[in-house]
Parts: C-alpha cells; sequence; structure tokens
C-alpha cells in the first residue's frame, strides 16, 4: 500500500501534459473531419443549386395559340387527297400565312421573315402535317393548333435574353419583341408545362427536343446489363470463393478481375466494337450491344463487391451449418448467399448507376447518336441519357444550357433513386447475427 | 423454384421490351423489325447539327428513319469505308475533303462508287470577350501568332523557337495583351481546317517560307502547321460551349471555333477581323472572310439499292427548302453554296455521279 503515498503515474505533470496533448490532438482530427464534410457538402450544394437555377426553366416553355386556314391550294391542288402526297406539302407556307394573317400590318419581306422566326417552324409545320396525315378531309377547313414558340423567343421570355441589350446583340430583334409583347398581353402566347421534355425523343430543335429516347433507351440497355452482369457475376464470384481450389490459376484469375474493374471504360466500348458488332455481326447503336458492353463493364465490379460480401458472412454460421449434417454446397446456397445477399445486392446496384452514367463505351458501338424515334425492342438503334446530355451540351444553341441541365437533373434524380434502393434493400435485408 | 422464377422474370422482361405498344405517330414506311431498315449517318460533329436537322424534316415527310452518328470526320471516313451493305454506313459527313488515303481505303474495301456533295461553308472564327481589345489581324499575323517556330525574318529562314508574348510584339498596332488561345484539340476537324486555311495562308506571307513551299512542301507543312507547345495555344477541349464560356472568364484570351458559336453568344463575345473583314453571314457567304471551310457529305452508291430512302434523304438536303438561302439549314447556322454550285452538286445527286480523288 506504499503506493498510494506515491502520486499515481497518471496524475504527474508529464502525464497531464501528454494528456491534454491527445485531446487536442483528437479535437483537431475532429474538426478536420466536420471541415472535410462541410467541404464537400458545400461543393455538392453548388453543383446541384448551379444545375437546378440553370435547368428548372426547361421544365417550362412557351406555347402559342394560332389558327390556320388548311388551303387546299397549297396542300393538295389536284384534289387526290392521297395521305402519301399530303404528308409531303408545303405546311412551311400554311404557319406563314396564318402568322401574316394575325399581323396583316406586317408586308415587307424581311419583317415577314422575322414573324416566321418567332414560332417553331418544325413544331408548327409537322403538328399540322400530322393531323393531315391522319384525317385528310381536314383540308380545306380551319385549325386551331397550340404549338411551341422558337427557342430564340422561349429564352427571352425566361429571361435570358436581355430586353435592354443593344438590338444587333440580340438574337430577338425589338420588333420581334413587340410582337411577343402584343401575343403575351391578349393571352395567345402563354407558359406551360413542358411535358414534351419528359414524352418526346431528341430533336434538333430545342423547343421540339425531349428525353424520352434517351431514357428509354438507357432502362433498355441497364435492363440487358443488369440481366447479363448480375447472374454471370455472383455465379463466379460464389464459385471463385467457395468452390474454387486456391491456386495459380484462381489467383491470376482474381488478379485480373481486379485489373479490368479499373479499365478505362472506353475499352470495353473497344471490345463491344470488335466482338459484338465485327465478329457476332449485332446491329450498330442497339441497347442490346450497348447494355452488352455495359454488363462487361459493370462485371467486375460485381464479382469483387459478391466475393467481400460472402467473407463478411461470420464463418461460425457456416460451421454451425456443416456441424449440423448440411453438404458445403447446401451450407453455401441455404445460408451463406442468402445473408450475404444485401451486400451481393447494393454492389449490384451501384454498379449498375455506374453503368448509367457512361458514355464513353457507347461512342465506340454507335449510341452517340441523333435518334428521332422513341425505341421500341432492344434492337432498334438508340441513344442513352448521358450520351444525350454530352450532345446536347456541345450544341451551339443557347436555349440547350437550360435543356442540358434539366437532363442532368433527371440523370441524378433517376441515380440517386437506385441508390436508394440500395440502401432501402440493404437494410432490408441485412440480418444480424 | 427460385431459380426458375428468375428465369421467368428475364424472359418476361425481355419480351417486354420486345412488343412495345404501337404509337399514334405516322406510321413508317419501312418495318422497324428489320434493325437494318434505317439510314445511316456518320461522321463530322460539324455537320452533324445540319445532318440531324435535314433527317429530322425527311423523317416527318416520308417517315424513313435517319440515325445520324457524330463520330469526327476522320471517324465517319473510317467507318464509311469498311465495305458495302446494310452494316455498313450509308452517308458520310465531313467537315474536310475526303483526304487520298480514305478514298483509297475505300476503294480497297470494294466501296468504289462514291457520290461527293458539297453542302456549304461554315467560317472559322477567332474572337474574345465584348469587353476585351478589338482585333484586326491577317493570315501571317496569326501564323507569326500561334506557330510553334517562326523564321528570324522575312528573308531569314532560320527557325527560332516562337519570340512574341505579346501581340503588341507583332506588329505595334496590335493589341497590348499577352497571347493565350483556346483552341480545337488535334482530333478535331475545325483544328484540320484552321492549320490548313490560316497557318498555311499566314506561312505563305513570308517571303522565305513561300519559297521553301516550292521547293519542299512537306517541311513548309511541318512548319506552318505545328502549333505553338509553350503554354499559348491551349487544347481546349471538342466542347465549343465550354470555350465561349473560358472567353467570357478570361479578357485576356482568344478562342478558335465555329462562326455558329460566334453568332448565337453575340451579346459575349465578338469575332477578330482578319485582314479587316469581319466574321459575318454574308461575309463567309461572298467568300470574303478568309477562314472558312467548304462541308460535305458523301454518299455509298452501293446502299442507294440496298438501303431504301437514302437517295431520297440526299435530294431532301439538297433541295432549295433545306439548303438554299433562306432555307431551314440556313436558319441554323450554315452558309449557303453559290447558286451554280447548288445547281453542280443537285445534279450530282440526281445522277449519283461518282468522282474521283
Amino acid at each position: 500500500m506504499s503506493a498510494m503515498a506515491k502520486t499515481s503515474i497518471h496524475q504527474t505533470d508529464l502525464a497531464r501534459k501528454r494528456l491534454a496533448r491527445r485531446k487536442a490532438k483528437e479535437k483537431r482530427f475532429r474538426y478536420a473531419g466536420v471541415t472535410a464534410v462541410v467541404i464537400a457538402m458545400v461543393m455538392l450544394g453548388w453543383l446541384v443549386v448551379s444545375l437546378v437555377g440553370t435547368g428548372y426553366t426547361a421544365f417550362f416553355q412557351h406555347y402559342l395559340t394560332i389558327t390556320v386556314t388548311l388551303d387546299e391550294n397549297i396542300l393538295d391542288p389536284n384534289g387526290a387527297r392521297d395521305a402519301d402526297q399530303l404528308r409531303k406539302a408545303n405546311y412551311r407556307k400554311i404557319i406563314q400565312q396564318a402568322l401574316y394573317a394575325r399581323f396583316p400590318e406586317v408586308t415587307y419581306r424581311r419583317s415577314k421573315r422575322a414573324l416566321f422566326q418567332i414560332i417553331s417552324a418544325s413544331g408548327a409545320t409537322n403538328h399540322v402535317r400530322k393531323m393531315v396525315y391522319q384525317d385528310p378531309n381536314l383540308v380545306g377547313r380551319e385549325l386551331t393548333i397550340v404549338v411551341p414558340v422558337s427557342d430564340d423567343v422561349d429564352q427571352f421570355l425566361k429571361g435570358y435574353i436581355d430586353r435592354k441589350a443593344p438590338e444587333e446583340l440580340r438574337r430577338v430583334s425589338d420588333q420581334q419583341i413587340a410582337w411577343v409583347d402584343q401575343l403575351v398581353t391578349s393571352g395567345e402566347l402563354v407558359r406551360k408545362f413542358n411535358w414534351r421534355f419528359f414524352t418526346a425523343a431528341d430533336s434538333r430543335d430545342p423547343e421540339l427536343a425531349g428525353i424520352a429516347g434517351a431514357v428509354v433507351g438507357s432502362i433498355m440497355a441497364l435492363g440487358v446489363a443488369f440481366f447479363l452482369s448480375v447472374p454471370i457475376g455472383v455465379g463466379a464470384a460464389v464459385y471463385l470463393e467457395e468452390f474454387a481450389p486456391k491456386n495459380r490459376l484462381t489467383d491470376f484469375i482474381e488478379i485480373n478481375i481486379n485489373n479490368l474493374a479499373a479499365v478505362p471504360s472506353i475499352v470495353f466500348g473497344l471490345l463491344g466494337l470488335a466482338v459484338f458488332l465485327n465478329f457476332f455481326g449485332l446491329p450498330r447503336s442497339a441497347p442490346l450491344v450497348g447494355g452488352m458492353v455495359l454488363g462487361l463493364m459493370t462485371l467486375p465490379t460485381i464479382i469483387i463487391a459478391t466475393r467481400s460480401a460472402l467473407r463478411a458472412v461470420s464463418p461460425s454460421i457456416i460451421d454451425g451449418a456443416l456441424s449440423l449434417g448440411a453438404s458445403h454446397t447446401q451450407a453455401v446456397f441455404h445460408h451463406k448467399v442468402p445473408l450475404a445477399a444485401s451486400g451481393i445486392l447494393t454492389g449490384s446496384i451501384i454498379g449498375m448507376a455506374q453503368a448509367l452514367g457512361e458514355t464513353a463505351p457507347l461512342l465506340m458501338i454507335g449510341m452517340v447518336a441523333f435518334v428521332t424515334e422513341i425505341p421500341t425492342n432492344i434492337m432498334e438503334p438508340a441513344s442513352a441519357l448521358p450520351v444525350q446530355i454530352f450532345l446536347w451540351s456541345d450544341s451551339a444553341e443557347r436555349a440547350w444550357a437550360e435543356r442540358t441541365s434539366a437532363a442532368i437533373i433527371v440523370l441524378l434524380i433517376v441515380l440517386i433513386s437506385m441508390n436508394a434502393i440500395a440502401i432501402f434493400l440493404r437494410s432490408r435485408l441485412e440480418r444480424r447475427w | 423454384m427460385q431459380f426458375r422464377t428468375i428465369t421467368a422474370s428475364i424472359v418476361g422482361a425481355l419480351l417486354a421490351f420486345g412488343c412495345g405498344e404501337d404509337k399514334v405517330e405516322i406510321k413508317s414506311p419501312i418495318s422497324t423489325a428489320n434493325a437494318a431498315g434505317e439510314i445511316r449517318v456518320v461522321g463530322s460533329s460539324t455537320v452533324y447539327p445540319f445532318s440531324t436537322k435535314v433527317a429530322q424534316e425527311f423523317k416527318n415527310k416520308t417517315g424513313y428513319n435517319v440515325v445520324v452518328e457524330s463520330t469526327g470526320s476522320g471517324g465517319g471516313h473510317k467507318l464509311f469505308c469498311e465495305g458495302v451493305g446494310a452494316d455498313t454506313p450509308d452517308v458520310t459527313n465531313s467537315s474536310r475533303r475526303q483526304k487520298k488515303s480514305e478514298f483509297d481505303k475505300c476503294t480497297k474495301n470494294g466501296v468504289t462508287d462514291i457520290v461527293e456533295v458539297k453542302i456549304g461553308f461554315d467560317g472559322i472564327v477567332i474572337a474574345n470577350a465584348r469587353s476585351s481589345a478589338k482585333i484586326d489581324v491577317t493570315l501571317k499575323q496569326i501564323y507569326l501568332a500561334f506557330a510553334k517556330q517562326t523564321p528570324k525574318s522575312d528573308d531569314d529562314c532560320t527557325l527560332e523557337s516562337n519570340p512574341n508574348d505579346k501581340w503588341s510584339d507583332i506588329d505595334p498596332r496590335l493589341p497590348n495583351v499577352t497571347i493565350e488561345a483556346y483552341g480545337p484539340p488535334p482530333t478535331s476537324g475545325t483544328r484540320d481546317a484552321f492549320v490548313e486555311i490560316a497557318m498555311d495562308g499566314g506561312a505563305k506571307k513570308i517571303t522565305c517560307l513561300a519559297a521553301l513551299r516550292k521547293q519542299d512542301k512537306k517541311s513548309f507543312k511541318a512548319i506552318a502547321r505545328t502549333l505553338r507547345e509553350d503554354g499559348k495555344w491551349i487544347d481546349a477541349g471538342e466542347n465549343d460551349n465550354a470555350i465561349v464560356q473560358t472567353l467570357v472568364n478570361t479578357p485576356s484570351a482568344v478562342g478558335i471555333f465555329g462562326y455558329s458559336f460566334l453568332d448565337q453568344n453575340a451579346d459575349k463575345i465578338k469575332g477578330a477581323l482578319i485582314g479587316g473583314v469581319k466574321p459575318t453571314f454574308e461575309n463567309i457567304a461572298g467568300g470574303d472572310y478568309p477562314i472558312s471551310r467548304s462541308l460535305y457529305f458523301y454518299i455509298k452508291k452501293a446502299n442507294v439499292a440496298t438501303t431504301k430512302g437514302v437517295k431520297e434523304y440526299a435530294l431532301e438536303f439538297t433541295s432549295e427548302e433545306a439548303w438554299g438561302p433562306g432555307g431551314y439549314l440556313e436558319e441554323i447556322g450554315l452558309v449557303p453554296l453559290p447558286d451554280d454550285v447548288r445547281a453542280q452538286y443537285r445534279a450530282a445527286v440526281e445522277n449519283l455521279t461518282t468522282y474521283k480523288q
């Protein structure tokens, strides 16, 4: 008990100093951690705010209501009412005449051209063309249509073009502004929700372009990738982890799988071009091939995730199963795989989310393309969402900026939902023991 | 049991992809089940906006599906020349003429009959921020600003690494601003055209280099077309919108890109005058603006018979409503060809006249 008389080694000055230093160190580390999180959040917030800031306007579009006269002399001078001939008729003139009728005071050729530029030429002509093609009897009648305004006018009304800027620096002239103001006041030109953005395929004109084609293409490609890479990946992982002999060959395979996970994605595109297109002769630009390439790309990710999920299952469970007389196969499939399921699913979904954002491998197999139709099966040409974003961002027209941001917002929402599903499944499937 | 459910769901899902519902849209004349049914266009990203516009209008009028891929001019010719038949591209777009080597490769692979169609002009502009000093340069000054090596003087062709740091070092009348250019990377057709027209054209104005050109074309090209690597020329990637943004943020810099980006961003940037000529639509169309190039597309004649609608697509492209003055391609920035040239290429499409290198 003589030790009581001595001061404890924890009470010496030196010890106190050391303790203070250690506590300060821990505090500093915590502060550093908080700072790192804050910086990450600020950057992410910045990205989201700037995207939403430029992108939200693309969810709205200005529309013009106008009455067109389907003049028989222009559309069908022979009176044959042949649908295919009617389809090729001069609808531009019909729209022009409707606009000139709305503003009869416009007579100069230049002004007439400027007037025609306030409406989406392609949108309006094709709208009328479709109606006439489906019902040739409309020829000769009057029709009231609601069509998008041109991208320049739309940008002007959204405030992206400064009304006070000198006229030669604007893409919308003073005269056009006057017409637009008049149409807005009379209620003929209104802002509506831009449904077309979600239902239409790609278009050369920003006011007509939509993401539906690209989204469907992405879904199809991802579907193919999922059904290809998940069964193969999980199967390969279970075999390698549980049944394969441990020798040089399997070591070699393991190293290669880890290497493949780090290979730049364009390499998989080149592989797809050489094998799927040139050797097997599958069609270019098809989501089937895109999915196969993306599937190959995510395969290593899934194998690695599955193997680590299997490894994380407590060995005592397998031991228990084996000691109760289960065969090795039974122990693995009845106990180990179900317990690892949450990890496997998370890995797969994160792999898929990665594949969703890829453009590079799709370039080689021809999915970086302009496709005006929403694909209906996996053999038809299609684009993909990140490709669409890439192509739009490189276009000259100012209106593409907001649409690019809007498409990115959609892509982010899909990615967030996929990750949310991964988290949800993990918490649902996870079993504690 | 579980495995069976999975298989069933795979088959189900694939079937669901296979039988999409019929849409209310205008029916296509060609069966969509035939994967090779659509017209395939590949090639230049500069021609891409015009090609897609025609594809869209053509589809609206006739129902033919046109798939346009943006692969770059070189990539386009490569794919185009791989052979004939339904699984090869029918048309390739190009922002320069087909090279001899590409033509030979085509011939070797059986693509012997090719129809060449020139569609219009595209100006290449040197632009800076609106707030910055006005630039009025000659081609020679452009060469002296961007070449890696320049001759000591007009008559002494001893090469030295480019000594010009500021624009005013080249000519005191130019702005007293450091030379800093953001331009397209070597993979870009815009870059090819820029060095070919502006840099070659500028180097030719130097007496001793002009003499060298007559003797040894190869070493002239090497001197004229090699851009500086000391950080004054910056390869800015293929995205021209990004270059425009950079110019706004860096008032001292100039950028090099296609005319349509200047046209769209007139409130942010202004184009440099080349030899006193402003980069305007009229000047490019009239041939007064020196840095402009021709845009082309090439039709594979053998595919006209196998892929329906290829000729009709080319006819739509070369119709007055499309490529003529006031046509829908002019609206999106294509500078139309003169009347007689248009007539000549229109006839080439109508008769499918093949071309020789």
